[in-house]
This record gives structure tokens, C-alpha cells and sequence, in this order.
């Protein structure tokens, strides 16, 4: 359930579910997103769940703060919405040359790399939210073993596809950019398809990913 | 010969700093990560097609401080160019000066060069027709970082062709007088984490000036001044953002997010500037300095509705 809804300024919806970072808060979060992409209410322009927090925003030509609060306030949460949430199996190769951080981590976690390697295969992970840059999803939860700290220097650029970790969470990089997660692998899927008119998303918030070792030689057939 | 009458386009001599195509935006997309995009100066946008007898969200080329330069090929066209802008026509080895916000006929081989926005950033030019651009999602808007949009998702490249389609036959004549006013003072609403700063950090929020530096684009502006120190957490749990929220970044420096942000963030917001003050403060060029107002939600609906009012008055008196 919603704990609080306020104002974002005059054209957006806060609405807090909590403090903590759990996916029972996150499914409750997704839930109400999905139902409100069904709704219809007169405005809305973009809604944005996160770990805990759904920010909707809207047009103040056609609603109002006030207006859109008691509708969202009233909506009918129909129980099965998660019908649109998929488990995808995305292929990590983990050569040298795309481990950036894995000589980092063995220090820093004091495990060797095959049994990093171990840990984070074993899991699956859930996708709380995506976004940031154009389709990069926020994966988690890690198995606390592989808890470390962001680099103390983000890399000025990180490689598009490369898969990075920090604390309890897991990201895809979607796109080159700035960033300072531990890099621990590549995968030759595109996670964002900019080429795609619909769904350019191949991961969405709710959605079970699993990661699966690839070789380089694989690697390198699946980018043909 | 006969069969390639309608080919207008232009050829792009020089690009500008950061020339793009836009449109009205793209809503729907904050959830995978794509922001809205869209013309900066919202305003500015509608005159420009107003004036060009055009759809209201056609798309324009949207330029910053310093234009692009466009040598035109094609029957005649109108065209006109909207905001606080220096601009001429070269017609056979003559300089043309024309105003801002009336259509300009344009001939085979000129050349339009948009020199400089005046104490402001963005204009734009708008045609009396289409300039013949891809739509990605439902919308032209061009966001160079996730590459979506027109132009494959980049600025206007020097050597480009622009093709042109839809040319009006009869060329508009409208035009209007107006004049961007500028602000120095911009009202906000208080933001979800105003108690993670101190009662000093907030005065000094509220009382002191800051500067607009040059680390300013689409995506933000990034200010200097008073370090805004922070009593509770400098990152929170990343959220949603939307226009115009300010971030206080860990370093105490404001970020005002614009059209192109990220769309999510973690750094806790002291404000939100409201709507109405968003078209004038995406002008404000980097040097310049500004100040914080706050305001309540009322108030602000208020001013977005007579913001509102005075820009379809404006539609309206466009002849």
C-alpha cells in the first residue's frame, strides 16, 4: 500500500511505499505502476517506480495535484497484473578483457574469482526498477559474499553491455557511459534495442533475470 | 528535371553547437529509462510553428548559443526563426536582416545563417512545411545520449542533407511581436527532502546568489554558490525524477534536471521550480547568476494558469 502520497513540484505525484529496499515493497510498487498504465486517468505523461517510491507525472494543462491524488487514492488494484513479468536468461562472458574489476574484488572480498563466479551464477535476480540511462535495469538482491563498495573513481566510461555489481545490487550497462560499479563481465545481448519502435526493452521492472557463463568463442558468435 | 521539382532541401555548411530536431516530446518512456526530450522552450516551440500556419508539433530545429548555417536548394519556402536571436540571409552575396517571429520567404541558393542566441540559449526555426526526420516512439525529439530520434539520434552534422516535404504553396505571412522576458528569480516548490539540510543551508538556499556554470546542457543545469550541507544522507535510495527537480549532489552543488535528464536519480531534492518558470529558466546562459524563491503548490497553479493563458492569447494574435 501507498504510506504517503505528496507533490513533486506542481506537475508530479511522490508516492512513498516505505524506507527499506525489499521486493515485497517493490512488487507492491510494480503492482500499482502496472495498474495505473491501465487506467487511463485524464494526464498522466510518465510513471516511474523505483525501489520504493512511484513518481507519476503529469500534464498540469489536463489534471491537477489534487485531482489525480484522489484518483490514485481510489484505484482498484486488480490482483493478477503480474502477467507482464517475464524471466530472461541473459549470457555473461567473463574473459579478461571484460572482467575489468575482478582482480579488485578478490582483494577487496577476499574470495577467488571462480568462486565470485560461482556465487553470482547461482542466483536469480529481480528487476526493481529500470532507468537512469535508456533501459538499464537495477537487478538484485547479490548474495551478501559479493557486497562491495562502488569504485573509489567512477570509470569515465564503462563499456556498453558490461555487467557491473555494487552492494546488493546488479546492473546491465545499456549504453556506454560514466559509472563506477565493479565490472565483472559482458554480455553480447542488447538490453536496450534502439532500433525497436516497440518494447525497446528487453528487461522491465518485475521481471526474473538469470545469468549463464558464455565463452569468449560464444561471445563472439553471438555478435554475428 | 521536370520529374525532381519538389526536391527542397537544405545543405547543413555549419551545424552549431547543438543543433537538433525537436517536437512536443516523448511521454509514457520514463520507465525504461528515456526521458522526455522535446523543445526546451516549450513557448517558443508553439510560436514557431504557429507562425509557420504548421501542426502544433511538427518538428523544428532547436539550436543553442550559436546556430547552424543552411544553404537552401528548392522553390520557395517560408520559414521563421523564434526566440532572442541574430540571424541573416545571403541572397546572391547580399546580408538580409530580418526579425525574430515573422516569416521570411527563402529562395534558391541562399543561405541562412543563425549567428548567436542574445543572453539567452535556444531558438528555433520552423518551415512552412516538414522537414522529413524519423520518429522513434511516437515522437521526432532527437536525445543524443540514448540515441533515439531524428537524425539517428545525433546533431546536425556539417555536409548533412535535410530533406524537406509538404512545402506550403501559399506562404504564410503571419508574424508578432514579441519579447523574451528574462527572470533572475526562479520560484520552486519545496522538494520531498528539504529536512535533510540544515536550517543554515536552506537560508542560504533561499538568500544567496548562484551562478549558472558552463557544465549546463540539456540534461541539467549545474550551479555554483553556497555549499548546501547536508545534515541526514547525501545520496538516498535512487528515485524518479522529473523536470526541473534540483538535486543536491554530494559535493553541496545544486543540478536543476531539464528535458533530457536521467530518469532516475539518487541524490536527495531540495525543490522543484514549477512549471510556469520553466520555458525562462531553460534560457538562463551559463554566467548568469539566479536565486530561489519558494512558493506553495496554490500559487503555483495559479501562475501555470495565467502562464498558460498569455501563451494561447499569444497563439491567437498570430495574423
Amino acid at each position: 500500500m501507498i504510506k504517503n502520497i505528496s507533490n513533486l513540484g506542481d506537475a508530479a505525484l511522490y508516492c512513498d511505499f516505505g524506507t527499506e529496499v525489499n521486493k515485497e515493497i517493490n512488487r507492491n510498487v510494480i503492482n500499482y505502476f502496472n495498474n495505473l498504465r491501465d487506467s487511463n486517468f485524464l494526464g498522466i505523461t510518465n510513471i516511474t517506480p523505483s525501489y520504493n517510491k512511484l513518481v507519476i507525472s503529469f500534464d498540469l494543462k489536463l489534471t491537477s495535484f489534487a485531482k489525480l491524488k484522489k484518483q490514485v487514492e481510489n484505484l482498484e488494484l486488480k490482483k493478477n497484473n503480474n502477467s507482464k513479468n517475464n524471466l530472461i536468461k541473459i549470457p555473461v562472458c567473463c574473459a579478461e578483457e571484460f572482467a575489468l574489476d575482478i582482480k579488485r574484488l578478490q582483494k577487496l572480498l577476499k574470495i577467488n574469482e571462480a568462486k565470485i563466479y560461482e556465487t553470482f551464477f547461482s542466483k536469480n535476480y529481480y528487476c526493481y526498477m529500470t532507468g537512469f540511462i535508456a533501459g538499464m535495469p537495477f537487478l538484485g538482491d547479490m548474495d551478501k559474499s559479493l557486497f562491495a563498495k562502488r569504485l573509489e573513481t567512477p570509470r569515465v566510461k564503462v563499456p556498453k553491455n558490461s555487467i557491473g555489481i555494487t552492494e546488493q545490487f546488479c546492473n546491465i550497462y545499456t549504453f556506454e557511459s560514466p559509472g563506477g560499479w565493479n565490472i565483472i563481465g559482458k554480455t553480447p545481448v542488447d538490453i536496450f534495442d534502439n532500433k525497436k519502435n516497440t518494447e525497446p526493452n528487453l528487461i522491465n521492472p518485475g521481471d526474473t533475470i538469470s545469468f549463464y557463463p558464455i565463452s569468449k568463442l560464444e561471445y563472439e558468435k553471438k555478435y554475428e | 528535371m521536370k520529374k525532381n521539382m519538389n526536391k527542397n532541401y537544405f545543405e547543413v555548411l555549419r551545424p552549431g553547437i547543438n543543433s537538433t530536431f525537436q517536437d512536443n516530446g516523448r511521454n509514457n518512456f520514463y520507465h525504461i529509462g528515456i526521458p522526455f526530450s522535446g523543445a526546451m522552450d516549450n513557448r517558443n516551440f508553439l510560436l514557431a510553428n504557429t507562425i509557420s500556419n504548421n501542426e502544433i508539433n511538427n518538428p523544428v530545429v532547436e539550436f543553442a548559443y550559436q546556430g547552424p548555417k543552411l544553404k537552401y536548394t528548392g522553390e520557395n519556402i517560408s520559414i521563421n526563426v523564434t526566440g532572442d536571436v541574430n540571424f541573416k540571409i545571403i541572397r546572391k552575396n547580399k546580408n538580409l536582416e530580418f526579425s525574430c517571429y515573422e516569416n521570411i520567404i527563402l529562395e534558391n541558393n541562399d543561405c541562412l545563417d543563425i549567428l548567436s542566441t542574445n543572453r539567452s540559449v535556444y531558438g528555433y526555426l520552423s518551415i512552412g512545411g516538414t522537414f522529413e526526420v524519423d520518429y522513434y516512439l511516437n515522437s521526432c525529439s532527437t536525445n543524443t545520449k540514448a540515441k533515439i530520434g531524428a537524425n539517428s539520434g545525433e546533431k546536425l552534422k556539417k555536409g548533412q542533407i535535410i530533406h524537406l516535404k509538404n512545402i506550403k504553396k501559399i506562404l504564410p505571412k503571419n508574424k508578432i511581436e514579441y519579447l523574451n522576458s528574462k527572470i533572475e528569480n526562479i520560484r520552486i516548490i519545496k522538494g520531498p527532502h528539504f529536512d535533510y539540510f540544515s536550517k543554515d543551508a536552506i537560508d542560504s538556499f533561499f538568500s544567496d546568489e548562484f551562478n549558472v556554470t558552463k557544465l549546463s546542457d540539456r540534461m541539467g543545469i549545474r550551479l555554483k554558490g553556497p555549499k548546501i550541507s547536508n545534515i541526514k544522507n547525501t545520496n538516498i535510495k535512487s528515485e524518479g525524477l522529473v523536470k526541473g527537480v534540483i538535486q543536491i549532489t554530494a559535493d553541496g552543488d545544486p543540478i536543476i534536471m531539464l528535458s533530457d535528464h536521467g530518469t532516475i536519480g539518487g541524490y536527495p531534492k531540495i525543490g522543484v521550480v514549477i512549471s510556469a518558470d520553466y520555458d525562462k529558466l531553460v534560457q538562463i546562459p551559463p554566467g548568469s547568476k539566479i536565486k530561489f524563491k519558494e512558493i506553495n503548490l496554490k500559487d503555483a497553479e495559479t501562475i501555470f494558469k495565467l502562464y498558460e493563458m498569455e501563451t494561447q492569447n499569444l497563439i491567437s494574435n498570430i495574423k
